[in-house]
C-alpha cells in the first residue's frame, strides 16, 4: 500500500542517471598532465596568437603560487591535476554546414539529449553553438545574426577573427588570478563560446550552448565571454549534461559578462552534470566562476537551475559600477544524495542608485548539503543603494542540511538592504492531501517543488522553463521522507 | 455505494476504530457525529487511505470492489473525495494548476488524455459560478493565506471539480462562520444528486441546519452506537452526548 519511507529511499536509490551514456566518436586527446609546455600547446593547436599564449602562460605561473580555496562547506577529495588530460578534440576538423557531414554518433548523442540540431534549427530563434567536449563542432543561425552584426561564435574563432573584441575584454571582469580555478581555466580554457552584440541591437533570438562532458577524464575548462555593447540586448541560455562516469571529472568554467551603458545581459543556465551514483562516488567537480560587469543604467540578470554535480562551488556575481545600474541573481539549487552544492552570489554596489535583486531557492534531499553564500557590499561611493535578498529553503527527509552564508557589507549609510529567509520541509500531510486529490506522491512533489521554485522559473525563456521542471522531476523523483 | 463492515483501525498501536459498519447509497446524505475522540476523523482519513492509520480488520467496499489495500490516489480515482477539516497550504502552486493536476491525474488512471484547456476552463468557470466563488481567487496559491471560509469553500470547489461518487465532509462546518457555513452548505446542495453520496462528519449539527442528512449516526468509542433520522441530530443537540454514552456502557 503507497509509499512508505524505506520504499522512497529504495525507490530514490534505483534512480539512474538519465543521461549518462558515451558517444564513442574518435577524439584526439593530450596526455595526462600540466606544465608550460601543455599550455604553450594548447595554444598552439588552436593557432592563436602570440598576446594569448602569453596570457595562457602569465595565468598558468599565477596558478602554480595559488592553493586550492578551502573556504566553501563542501569536503571533497581534490583533483590530481597532474592525472587530467587538457585537451580533446572530436577529431574531423573541418567546421560542418550541413547536419549531413556531422558524425551520425554524435548527432546520436544529440538525440539522447533531446536537443537534435535538426530540431532546434526549426525551432524558430534558437541559434546553437554546440560545445562537444572542447571543440565547437556545429554552428547554426550565424548568417542571420551576422546581418545584425552580432558575433556568436566559438571563443577560439573569436580570438582569431575579432581578436581587438577579446584583448579588450578578456580578464577584464575576472583576471587571471582572480582565483584559484579562474587562473587554471585562464591558462588552459579549451573553448567555449564569444558574443557581441553591437550598439543599439536587440538580439532577436535567445542565444544558447550546450556543453557537455564526453572523454573519459577529460577536464572541461569553458571560457565564455559576453559582450553587450551601448543600448544593445541579448538573453542567453546555457545547458549542460554529461555522461556517468567512475571517477570524478573537474569542470573549472570561466564566463564573463560586460553590459556597457544602457544595456542588458540576461544570462540563463540549467546545469545538470552528473551529480554522483547513490553512494556518492563519481560525479562532476563544477567550480565556476561566473561575473559581469555593469557599466551605467545597465543590467545583468543571473538565472540557474543547479540540479547536477557532486561538489557545486559557484557565485555568479554583478560587479555595479555604472550609475543606476542592476543585478539580479535568480537561482534554484537542488541537492540530492550525496551532492553538496555551495552556491550563491555576489552583487558590489559600486555606482550611486544601484539596485540588486537576490532570490535563492535550495532545495535538500538524501542526505546532501546545499549551501547559499552571498555577499552584497555597498561601497562608499554609492549613494542610495539597494538590495533585497530571500534565501528560502526546502528540505526532504532528515539527513539532508540547508545552510545560508549571507555576508552584508555596507560602507554608505544611505544603503537599503533587506534580507528575508525560510526553511520549510515537504510535509506528509502535503503529500497525502494531494494523494486524495488523485495526485500520486511524484507528482505531488513536483508540483510542491515547483510551486516552491516558481519565482525562479518564471525569470527563465519559457522553452528553458519546461526543461528546467523536468529536470527537476527527475532529480527529486520519490526523495520524500 | 460504499459498505463498511467491521472496520477496526489504529494510529501508533491505539486503537481507535473499533468496528464500524455503514451502509451509504446513491443519492444519500449521511451524518456522522459525535464526542471529540470518538473516531470520526479517524473513520474519515481510514476511508480516504492515509496510511498513518493502520487498518487492521474489516472491510471498505465501493460500488462492489474492496479498496482498502489501494493507495490514497487510486481511491480518489475510483471517485472518493475528501473535504479536509484542516486543508494544507502549497505555496506557489494556484488553485488552478493544483485542479487541473488533480482532474488530469483521475483522467490519467482511467486512460483518458488531459482534459482539452478549452473544457477546463468552461468546466472552472462554471462551477466558480454555481459556488459564487470570484475568479480571482483561483490564481491564488492554493489555501495560502486563505481565511477559514475561503479554504472550506475551496474544498467544495474541488470537490465540484472532481465530481466524486463518495465525497466525505471531515468536521467542513468547524472554524465557518454563520454566513460561509451557508455557502460551504448550499455549495454541497447544490452538487448532490441521485447518483453521488455525501458523507457529512460532525461535532455539532448546525451544518445539518443547511444540509438535510437521511441519515445520522453516533460515534462513540470507535463503534456507531446509535442510527436514526435527522431528528436524532437534533436530539443530540438538545441533550449532549452523554446519555449516548450512558446508554452504550
Amino acid at each position: 500500500m503507497g509509499y512508505t519511507e524505506e520504499e522512497l529511499k529504495k525507490e530514490l536509490e534505483t534512480k539512474e542517471y538519465e543521461y549518462g551514456f558515451y558517444t564513442d566518436i574518435e577524439s584526439e586527446t593530450f596526455p595526462n598532465g600540466l606544465n608550460e609546455k601543455i599550455v604553450s600547446a594548447i595554444s598552439k593547436k588552436k593557432n592563436e596568437p602570440d598576446w594569448m599564449t602569453k596570457w595562457r602562460l602569465d595565468a598558468y605561473r599565477s596558478w602554480l603560487e595559488m592553493k586550492e580555496p578551502e573556504w566553501a562547506n563542501v569536503k571533497y577529495k581534490k583533483p590530481d591535476f597532474q592525472a587530467i588530460s587538457y585537451y580533446s578534440a572530436p577529431k574531423k576538423k573541418d567546421k560542418y554546414k550541413t547536419l549531413d557531414e556531422v558524425d551520425p554518433e554524435l548527432l546520436k548523442t544529440f538525440d539522447k539529449l533531446g536537443i537534435s540540431i535538426d530540431e532546434q534549427k526549426k525551432l524558430s530563434g534558437v541559434a546553437m553553438d554546440i560545445v562537444v567536449d572542447s571543440v565547437s563542432v556545429a554552428t547554426t543561425f550565424k548568417d542571420s545574426l551576422a546581418k545584425k552584426g552580432i558575433i556568436f561564435c566559438s571563443i577560439s574563432e573569436a580570438i582569431k577573427s575579432h581578436p581587438e573584441l577579446v584583448k579588450k575584454y578578456i580578464g577584464t571582469v575576472i583576471p587571471s588570478r582572480d582565483n584559484y580555478y579562474a587562473a587554471l581555466n585562464s591558462a588552459v580554457f579549451s573553448d567555449g563560446s564569444f558574443c557581441y552584440i553591437p550598439k543599439g541591437v536587440r538580439c532577436p533570438m535567445e542565444l544558447s550552448t550546450y556543453f557537455r562532458i564526453n572523454q573519459a577524464g577529460t577536464g572541461q575548462f569553458e571560457r565564455t565571454l559576453v559582450i553587450a555593447d551601448e543600448g544593445s540586448y541579448v538573453s542567453y541560455l546555457e545547458g549542460c549534461t554529461a555522461p556517468s562516469r567512475d571517477e570524478n571529472q573537474l569542470h573549472a568554467a570561466v564566463v564573463e559578462l560586460i553590459a556597457l551603458d544602457n544595456s542588458e545581459i540576461k544570462y540563463s543556465t540549467v546545469q545538470n552534470w552528473f551529480p554522483g551514483d547513490k553512494d556518492g562516488k563519481g560525479g562532476v567537480y563544477n567550480f565556476v566562476t561566473k561575473r559581469g560587469i555593469c557599466h551605467k543604467n545597465s543590467k545583468i540578470s543571473w538565472t540557474q537551475v543547479e540540479t547536477g554535480s557532486a561538489v557545486t562551488w559557484k557565485y555568479p556575481s554583478c560587479i555595479l559600477k555604472g550609475d543606476n545600474s542592476i543585478g539580479e541573481f535568480y537561482s534554484i539549487a537542488v541537492t540530492n544524495n550525496f551532492q553538496q552544492a555551495d552556491t550563491g552570489t555576489k552583487m558590489i554596489h559600486i555606482g550611486k542608485n544601484t539596485k540588486s535583486t537576490i532570490i535563492s531557492k535550495g532545495i535538500s534531499a538524501g542526505e546532501s548539503q546545499n549551501s547559499y553564500r552571498g555577499l552584497v557590499q555597498v561601497n562608499p561611493r554609492a549613494k542610495n543603494a539597494r538590495n533585497f535578498s530571500q534565501c528560502d529553503s526546502l528540505l526532504m527527509g532528515n539527513k539532508c542540511g540547508a545552510h545560508t552564508f549571507p555576508y552584508i557589507e555596507a560602507r554608505n549609510n544611505s544603503a537599503q538592504i533587506e534580507h528575508e529567509a525560510t526553511t520549510s520541509k515537504i510535509g506528509e500531510d502535503q503529500i497525502f492531501y494531494c494523494n486524495q486529490r488523485g495526485i500520486d506522491t511524484e507528482k505531488a512533489i513536483a508540483l510542491i517543488v515547483n510551486g516552491f521554485s516558481k519565482e525562479v522559473l518564471n525569470k527563465l525563456p519559457m522553452e528553458f522553463a519546461v526543461e528546467a521542471q523536468k529536470l527537476l522531476e527527475i532529480t527529486l523523483e520519490g526523495s520524500v521522507g | 455505494m460504499l459498505t463498511i463492515e467491521n472496520l477496526h483501525a489504529a494510529v501508533d498501536g491505539k486503537k481507535i476504530l473499533r468496528g464500524v459498519d455503514l451502509d451509504v447509497k446513491s443519492g444519500e446524505i449521511h451524518a456522522i457525529m459525535g464526542p471529540n475522540g470518538s473516531g470520526k476523523s479517524t473513520l474519515s482519513s481510514v476511508i480516504a487511505g492515509n496510511e498513518v492509520y493502520e487498518m487492521t480488520e474489516g472491510n471498505i467496499v465501493l460500488n462492489g470492489e474492496e479498496i482498502s489495500e489501494l493507495d490514497a490516489e487510486e481511491r480518489a480515482h475510483k471517485g472518493i473525495f475528501m473535504s479536509f477539516q484542516y486543508p494544507v497550504e502549497i505555496p506557489g502552486v494556484s488553485v488552478t494548476n493544483f485542479i487541473k493536476t488533480a482532474i488530469n491525474s483521475s483522467r490519467k488512471a482511467q486512460g483518458l488524455n488531459d482534459m482539452p484547456a478549452s473544457e477546463m476552463l468552461k468546466k472552472i468557470r462554471q462551477k466558480a459560478e454555481l459556488l459564487e466563488i470570484d475568479t480571482k481567487f483561483l490564481s491564488r496559491s492554493l489555501n495560502e493565506g486563505f481565511s477559514g471560509g475561503e479554504k472550506k469553500r475551496n474544498e467544495i470547489f474541488q470537490m465540484a471539480m472532481l465530481e466524486p461518487k463518495l465525497s466525505i465532509l471531515d468536521e467542513t462546518d468547524s472554524g465557518l462562520d454563520i454566513d460561509a457555513l451557508k455557502i460551504v452548505a448550499n455549495g454541497v446542495n447544490k452538487l448532490r444528486n441521485k447518483n453521488n453520496a455525501v458523507v457529512i462528519i460532525t461535532h455539532y449539527q448546525r451544518l445539518l441546519n443547511y444540509i438535510s442528512p437521511d441519515f445520522v449516526h453516533v460515534l462513540h468509542d470507535g463503534k456507531i452506537v446509535k442510527s436514526g433520522t435527522k431528528d436524532l441530530a437534533h436530539e443530540l443537540e438538545a441533550k449532549g452526548y452523554d446519555w449516548i454514552k450512558e446508554d452504550s456502557n
